[in-house]
This record gives structure tokens, sequence and C-alpha cells, in this order.
């Protein structure tokens, strides 16, 4: 269990980093893409990348404490 | 220990308080439409701008920044001030937003809305990390899951009462008087409510283990950076979050919102039926979040959140596969069609038209679906036949009634499962000196943050090549199977840390 608690944090580490690039991409398609719904407007973006960066700072954190085994009972 | 009569009065105070502000919070957003109507222009790009700031900032950002802001302050000069400054915050904001005048009269309107709407938002983040804590901190520690689960029911309670006091306005006025000033009154109706309940936490104590604390002056002096500077107690945060409330704020937004969302919109099921049986499968389950919180003192926190979020994963496509069928008319047999076409509404300044064509089928099991398309006639005159709008309502035979409500129920029981603990699981991770601070953060980014984008993200796949009305739960789906591998590998079933 030590080692798997050890090695996910890895997964967390890469899902953080892809999490970030996968929003930003999708973020440039659909604000290029003009239309009415919010999914087109910049501004929900802008917010949800601000809030955003800092939370998958967070993950890809919670993934190195579980990398060097913080998380071991 | 608190007495049992005690505790009791302190929870009451508490939940009251947690109500209100759960209730100020609902009622913006079920006005949206009215208020976007009155202060928010949508001719006007600035207004508009800051509709969409109202909408989204006062949920993502402000909330998480109140949970700091008040955290911090519950941390230093106790639980008792912070969330009664919290309730006056909410309550005096969300009675200001029903003096506005509007736009037409008042051009700086959108900006005070966009303000007060902040400060909500604001005060949200500093009320459920008082209540919670204050409640724990009063309970004996094998109770702490029962009592904390009565805060727990504020949230859905709160939005029960936001239904029934706008539909009670909306019934007893008439549709003009409610447009032109009766939706003032939910508003207004806040500050009687704040009132009461200010009067009521005011006659409570400090909480005693706060208060122990300050006697021995080993309160914190700077609990941010004690809560997110030490390494020690971030990974706790890092853990509450990721490994509990991230899954535990997508299941409680897509069972109480996201469920409406989809029959009212995807379903086309009519809104009074979709309001009424969600609001009688929210009355049926709310005293499961008071049940799994005394449960969860019995057998674990740990394991009821799990629970109900692998649950959560695995039925959320047959659940509302099984809503869309049941109301999917292509199912369903024809009986009759009647088709009426209307041309009356004459449009701003030309002589141009507005043709109404209202087509009513019944079905064998007496649905009826009625469709609307409104059609510009200089439009049509051109050759192009799109509709300019078009609107599908569906209505359900009562015999369906039970089956819903009984689906949506399921939906509601997983909220109540990850919920109910979700109080006394936080409390008990974090040391009482720097515990409003710590248990805050993670509350609500997991529910402001991941739970307040289901619906944004649900539309973004929904809109996705090769999406059917089923691709939008791939989101809560896929963060609550995250959070439930992080729970199940890292979380420890009795991880108490109470000092």
């Amino acid at each position: 269990m030590q080692k798997i608690k050890k090695y996910l944090g890895i997964v967390w580490i890469i899902l953080a980093i892809l999490s970030v690039i996968i929003l930003i991409i999708t973020a440039i398609e659909n604000i290029a893409s003009k239309g009415g719904a919010d999914i087109h407007n910049p501004i929900p973006w802008i917010i949800i990348i601000t809030i955003y960066l800092p939370i998958a700072f967070g993950f890809a954190l919670f993934g190195y404490y579980a990398f060097k085994e913080e998380y071991h009972v | 220990m608190q007495s049992e009569k005690g505790i009791w009065k302190v929870i009451a105070a508490s939940s009251v308080g947690t109500l209100i502000e759960w209730y100020d919070f609902y009622i913006f957003g079920s006005l949206a439409i009215i208020i976007s109507e009155k202060f928010f222009p949508p001719e006007n790009t600035t207004t508009a701008f800051l509709a969409t700031l109202a909408t989204f900032a006062a949920g993502f950002i402000v909330r998480p920044f109140g949970a700091l802001f008040f955290g911090r302050l519950g941390d230093m000069i106790g639980r008792k001030y912070t969330f009664l400054l919290t309730l006056i915050i909410m309550g005096g904001s969300t009675f200001l937003i029903g003096c506005i005048p509007s736009y037409q009269t008042f051009h700086f309107a959108p900006y005070v809305i966009l303000f007060l709407r902040l400060l909500q938002g604001l005060a949200l983040g500093g009320e459920y990390g008082g209540a919670a804590t204050y409640v724990a901190e009063h309970a004996p520690e094998h109770k702490r899951g029962y009592y904390t689960s009565w805060i727990q029911t504020t949230a859905t309670l709160g939005l029960l009462v936001s239904l029934v006091v706008i539909i009670t306005t909306q019934n007893s006025l008439s549709k003009e008087d409610f447009n032109n000033w009766g939706w003032r009154l939910p508003f207004l109706l806040s500050i009687v409510l704040v009132l009461v309940s200010i009067i009521i936490r005011l006659k409570m104590k400090e909480s005693p283990l706060f208060a122990k604390l300050k006697t021995e002056g080993k309160t914190s002096i700077n609990p941010i950076k004690e809560s997110f500077g030490k390494r020690q107690n971030l990974k706790l945060v890092l853990l509450a979050l990721f490994g509990a409330t991230m899954g535990q704020g997508v299941i409680w937004y897509t069972g109480q919102f996201y469920t409406q969302t989809f029959l009212l919109k995807t379903c086309n099921l009519n809104a009074i039926q979709t309001n009424t049986w969600l609001g009688v499968a929210l009355i049926l389950a709310t005293p499961f979040f008071i049940f799994f919180g005394w449960l969860s003192d019995k057998i674990g926190r740990k394991i009821i959140l799990l629970t109900g979020m692998l649950l959560a994963v695995f039925l959320y496509r047959p659940i509302f596969s099984e809503l869309f069928s049941i109301t999917n008319t292509k199912n369903k047999q024809e009986v009759s069609t009647n088709i009426h076409i209307s041309k009356t509404v004459v449009l701003n300044n030309s002589a141009d038209s507005l043709i109404t064509k209202t087509t009513t089928t019944n079905f064998t099991d007496n649905t009826v679906l009625v469709e609307t398309e409104k059609y510009v006639e200089s439009v049509v005159k051109t050759g192009n036949n799109q509709p300019k709008e078009s609107k599908k309502i569906i209505t359900l035979d009562s015999h369906y009634k039970w089956k819903i409500i009984g689906l949506i129920f399921i939906l509601v029981f997983f909220v109540t499962m990850v919920y109910g603990p979700i109080a006394a699981f936080l409390v008990e991770l974090f040391p009482t000196k720097i515990r409003y601070t710590s248990m805050s953060l993670p509350y609500h980014i997991g529910n402001g943050v991941f739970g307040g984008l289901v619906p944004f993200i649900a539309t973004l796949i929904t809109v996705m090549p090769g999406s059917n009305y089923l691709s939008g739960l791939w989101y809560p789906i896929g963060i609550g199977l995250i959070c439930f591998i992080i729970g199940l590998v890292y979380l420890s079933n009795n991880q108490v840390k109470n000092s």
C-alpha cells in the first residue's frame, strides 16, 4: 500500500499538469468559436483559469508530498 | 462538554443562521432572470459583463477568499463573533439588493448589485466553517457526526425555503405585480430572518474549546501562515480537498442542481412538475443527512463518504438515462396532434410580426408535448424557415410522479452520504487553533469551484463532437472517481487530530 501511495504521487503530478494544458487549449478553442453561450465568453474562462491554476499547483504539490512519502502512516 | 439540552440550543442557533445564509445565496440564483432584466440589460455590453462577473465570481473566487478572511478571524477572535459577522453581512447585502432602484432610474445599479453579490459570496465563505466548528466544539467526540449533520441539512433546506418563498410570493401576486415589485419581497424578508437569528446567536457563548485556548493564551497569531505555511498542516488541507471535498462538491451539485437543469433543459419537463418533484425528493432525503452523520460516529466517516462517491460514479449514467427515457416522446405512441398558429405580437418600430406556431401532441400514456416555434414574418418571406425561438415542454401523467421522485431521491441520497459526515470529518482533521481557517478553504474550493463548475463543464462537454445527452456527466463521474481513489488510498478511517 505504501508503494502505491508513493507512485500514485507521480500520477497526480502528471494529471495536474495535463489538466491545466487541456483547460487552456479548450478555453482558446471555445472563445475562438464565437457564440452567445457562456462557454464562448472569455470572462468565465479567465475567472476559471485564474482560480484553477493555484488548485492545479496544489494538486501537483499533493502528488509531490505523496511521492516523498509524507502520507505514509 | 455541553449538556444534551445545551447542545440543541447550539445546533438551533447555528443551523438557523446557516440556513438563512443559504436562503439568501439561493434567492439571487432563483431570481436571476428577473434580476438580469431589472439590473443588467443585455443590450448594454458593460452590464452584460457585470452580470457574468456576478454569476461566476461570487461562486468561484469570492467564496474561498471569504473562507480565508473569516477563517483567520474566527481562529483569532473566536467562532461566535465571526459567524455573527458573516450573518450580518449576508443579511444586509440581501436586504439591500431588494432596495436598489432598477437600471432605468439608477445607472450604477449593476455595479452595486455586483458588489453586494460579492459580499454574499464572501459571507457564505466564512459562515459554514464557523457554524460547523462551533457545533463540533460543543459536541462530545463520539457524537460529532450526528450533531454536525444538522448543519449539513441547511444547504438543502435553504434551497427549499427559497423555492417556497418565491413560489408563495408569485402565487400571491399578479404576474405584473410580481415583475414590478413583488420579486423584491424575498430579498426584503431576509432582514427579518437575519434579525431573529442574530438575537438567538448573541445569546450563545463562545465555543468551549476555543475559549479554553484563549484563556491559556494558545490561540494562533497567524492562522493562515500556520494552516498553509507549515507542511504538516498543508498536506492535510490538500488531502481534505483532493480526497474528500472535491468529490463531495461535484456529487452535491449534481444531485441537487444538475438534476433540475437536466429535467428542465434536456428532458424539457415542465417547470412545475420538475420543481415540485425535486422538492418532494429533497424533503424525503433530508433526514438521511442526519442518519449518515449519526452512522459515521459508529462506523467511521471514510467508509460512508467513499461509498457515496462510488455509488454516484457507477449509477449516475443509468439513473439519468432512465429519467431521459421516461420523458422521451420517441418512446411513446401518439394519439392526436393539434396545431395552432397565431400572429399576434407586433415587433417594435415596424410593421413586422411574430408568427407563433403551437403544436400540441397527446400520447397514449397521457403525456402531453407542447412545441412552440416563433418565426419573424419578414424573415419567413425571404424563404428562411428557421424559427427565431423554439421551445418544447413535456407534461407527464401523474402515474410517473413516484418513479421520477424515486430516481431524484436516489441522486439526493448519494448527496446525503457524502455531505452528512463531511463537517465532522473536516473538523477532526485539524487542530483547534487553526481549525476554522484550515477546514473552510478545502470545503469552499471543493463545493464552490469543483461543484460550482458542474453546469459550465457539463455544457462544454455536451457541445463537443460525438457527445450525447449523458456526456455532461463525465465531469462529476471523473472528479468523483479521482477523489474516491485518493480517499481510498490516503485517508484513514479515524483521522482524528483533535487537540
